[in-house]
């Protein structure tokens, strides 16, 4: 028998991929290697650094007595019953994660060009492995929120906790794939158009301003009806606002908006999947 | 029967020259208008073949063109050819790391590939951590990389700094250490390119005998890239020659080498002044080349320890008053041994228009040992280039000669002779 025939062979390699090719055995093959990045993300961000992992602290408090002090104290943003300083740290904690997730995937391929340019493994590791560390990074900053909210609790402010707090582990889910697929979608293109990773660096620092995060959802369409449509089409203010109602039982829930941002999370996350798998194949050319 | 585990069919890759940046955008709006409309990629038709030192009217140029070849499990294929042949891009095709422009490679195993050793190594992180980093990236899993931790802490020779962060290790030690990971990587289908070239020579025979162990002793299949033919002969079966990427010749390692070193040979029928792929401004030209004995008569052959006369005919096309002329030797593989140029010793020419001159260079006692020399030349005129031949001038045999004036031939074949003034004196 002549097994050069075209069967069992193991793989092929191809001009092109098939759409929507996400090889999941080849990924499950590589966790070893994704466990792996992220223990060297988490591990060697702080090295050599005095006060180590306490960075992770010190950004978001400084930020949030910042926010307290411009937008509570002088702007005279009203946040109820609610101490602003826990305000506006459930919001940056949230906003945080997104712009961690963001941020490290969205140049994978020109960050990571001289490995990927030397050997292959699933591309599709890095971003992922960037999202996973950003959690843990996340899950420090959440502590350091139930520090305060303990703290301000006992100090008799009136704080309950909503029953849809269970929902929170998805809420950050839903996140951290928005992060991801808009990483992935801003990576690819970034190989070829620099343009982006400018686009990015700025374009954040705005968003957040449309994305609720030291302000409740409900003032923006009071003061500014006009332009409330922005933040309402936004779906990390959805996000935003749904994560303070869960941990702080302030602002609305809106299922509609809810679902539109599920809706638009799912689009981003296959599009820029598509993008990535269309371009890992062959970047390294264009990078 | 044949148990074919590689299998390439019509690979080729077109590469974009210049810049990306400026028409950009617009080919790739232009190829997406094709492909909507369900047409070829306009860009695919266009492209030349890859020559890099002749100029071509495309900006598109196929760095690969249609390579058909298939390996059997456990054999060792040396893929030789000149810098710029395609044999990089080609590991890269086959190594995934970027994709064909056309065709498909097929394969029954995995493939890992030594393109460059050190691949993802994390400076703030331990040796130990970077091994474990390394090997997963290269392919392994966590358990296979721990069941061999000791082994490649052995071998790497890093035991002492392994517990170290590798940012304080020498360059050496980094290398020694990721030679030491891709080494005990166990793929079924293993690519190497150029790795041999690292570390001291210690480490080099260490390197190249577990090359040695992985291609022979084990029966693995190796994808073998290297310029030193001396490693590609002793470790490879057969042979692969690529040329402006094509593939030239396929079949035993001998004769790939052959055919490697008959590709010069042709460049030696050619009349010098009919050379089209040279650079300069063109005031002095290079227009023939002959080599004399010590009585004038021309040779096509030099014996070691002969006085020959290295004599260039130049074209004078414009009136030039600093003529220096260089010309360099090398040898088959075209490493380059040795060079000379005339204003090294304080010589430059002098020639009017349409003058033919003869410049004529004698060497006396031709100390380079048995093989072939290729002979190349440059031309300078008032310190800037006027001509410069990318082809060899001249490819000459050189035999065992009378060199010690004693009648005895020097046996060993060393690169070349040197002979002393012998003297004895009584030491107090």
């Amino acid at each position: 028998m002549n097994n050069t025939d075209n069967k069992d062979w193991l793989f092929e390699i191809t001009p092109k991929n098939n759409f929507f090719s996400l090889n999941f055995k080849e990924i499950w093959q590589y966790r070893d290697l994704l466990f792996l990045f992220v223990k060297r993300d988490v591990i060697t961000v702080y090295k050599q650094t005095v006060l180590g992992p306490l960075w992770y602290l010190i950004q978001p408090l400084f930020t949030s007595v910042t926010f307290t002090i411009i937008f509570n104290n002088v702007a005279g943003i009203n946040t109820g019953t609610i101490p602003p300083f826990l305000f506006n740290l459930a919001g940056i904690t949230v906003w945080n994660y997104f712009t961690a997730c963001l941020n490290g995937t969205s140049d994978t391929f020109k960050a990571n060009a001289s490995i990927f340019g030397k050997v292959y493994f699933p591309r599709i590791i890095t971003p992922l492995s960037v999202v996973i560390s950003n959690l843990i990074k996340f899950g420090i900053q959440f502590l350091i929120f139930i520090v305060f909210y303990i703290f301000y609790y006992f100090k008799g402010y009136n704080l309950v906790l909503n029953i849809y707090v269970l929902f929170f582990p998805v809420l950050i889910a839903v996140m951290g794939i928005l992060g991801l697929g808009l990483g992935m979608l801003i990576s690819s293109m970034v190989t070829k158009y620099r343009d982006f990773s400018y686009l990015v660096t700025f374009g954040i620092q705005l968003l957040m301003y449309l994305s609720a995060v030291m302000y409740p959802m409900a003032l923006i369409k009071d003061k500014l009806p006009k332009f409330g449509w922005l933040v309402e089409y936004n779906p990390l203010a959805y996000i935003i606002e749904t994560s303070r109602y869960m941990l702080l039982n302030t602002g609305e829930i809106s299922v509609l908006g809810l679902s539109y941002t599920l809706l638009v999370t799912i689009a981003v996350f296959f599009i820029g999947l598509l993008i990535f798998n269309k371009t890992e194949k062959s970047f390294i050319d264009t990078v | 029967m044949k148990d074919i585990i590689l299998k390439a069919e019509n690979i080729s890759k077109q590469y974009r020259l210049g810049q990306v940046g400026t028409g950009t955008l617009s080919h790739d709006l232009n190829r997406w208008w094709h492909q909507i409309r369900g047409k070829e990629n306009p860009y695919l038709k266009i492209g030349d073949t890859n020559d890099r030192s002749t100029k071509g009217n495309s900006d598109y140029v196929w760095a690969l063109q249609d390579i058909n070849f298939e390996v059997e499990r456990g054999e060792v294929l040396g893929i030789i050819g000149k810098n710029g042949a395609g044999k990089s891009t080609l590991l890269k095709i086959l190594s995934k790391v970027t994709a064909p422009t056309t065709g498909t490679i097929k394969s029954r195993g995995r493939i890992a590939s030594l393109l460059e050793v050190g691949t993802g190594f994390n400076g703030e992180m331990t040796g130990r951590e970077n091994i474990f980093l390394n090997g997963a990236i290269l392919g392994m899993t966590k358990k296979e990389i721990a069941s061999k931790l000791d082994e490649i802490i052995e071998f790497s020779g890093c035991e002492r700094y392994i517990d170290t962060p590798v940012k304080r290790y020498s360059s050496g030690m980094t290398v020694r250490l990721a030679f030491a990971v891709a080494a005990f990587l166990e793929p079924e289908i293993l690519v190497i390119d150029e790795v041999l070239a690292v570390g001291d020579a210690e480490f080099q025979k260490k390197a190249i005998g577990k090359m040695q162990d992985i291609s022979k002793g084990e029966g693995r299949t190796v994808l073998f890239v290297s310029h030193n033919m001396a490693a590609v002969k002793s470790l490879c079966t057969r042979g692969i020659v690529m040329e402006h990427g094509k593939v030239v010749f396929d079949g035993g390692i001998e004769g790939a080498l052959n055919s490697y070193l008959i590709n010069f040979d042709s460049f030696n029928s050619k009349k010098i002044f009919e050379i089209e792929d040279r650079s300069g401004n063109g005031k002095t030209l290079f227009y023939d080349f002959f080599i004399e004995n010590k009585y004038g008569n021309r040779i096509d052959k030099i014996l070691t320890g002969d006085s020959i006369n290295l004599v260039f005919i130049l074209k004078v096309n414009e009136e030039s008053k600093r003529i220096n002329l260089g010309f360099s030797l090398h040898n088959q593989y075209e490493d380059i041994l040795t060079y000379l140029y005339s204003d090294f010793q304080d010589i430059c020419f002098t020639g009017n228009r349409q003058d033919l001159l003869r410049v004529s260079c004698k060497i006396n006692e031709f100390p380079l040992n048995d093989g072939n020399i290729i002979i190349k030349g440059r031309i300078e005129v008032d310190g800037v280039e006027s001509d410069w031949l990318r082809e060899p001038i001249a490819i000459i045999d050189i035999e065992n000669g009378d060199f010690y004036g004693t009648g005895r031939v020097s046996e060993l074949n060393t690169p070349f002779l040197i002979k002393g003034i012998w003297e004895l004196s009584k030491e107090l």
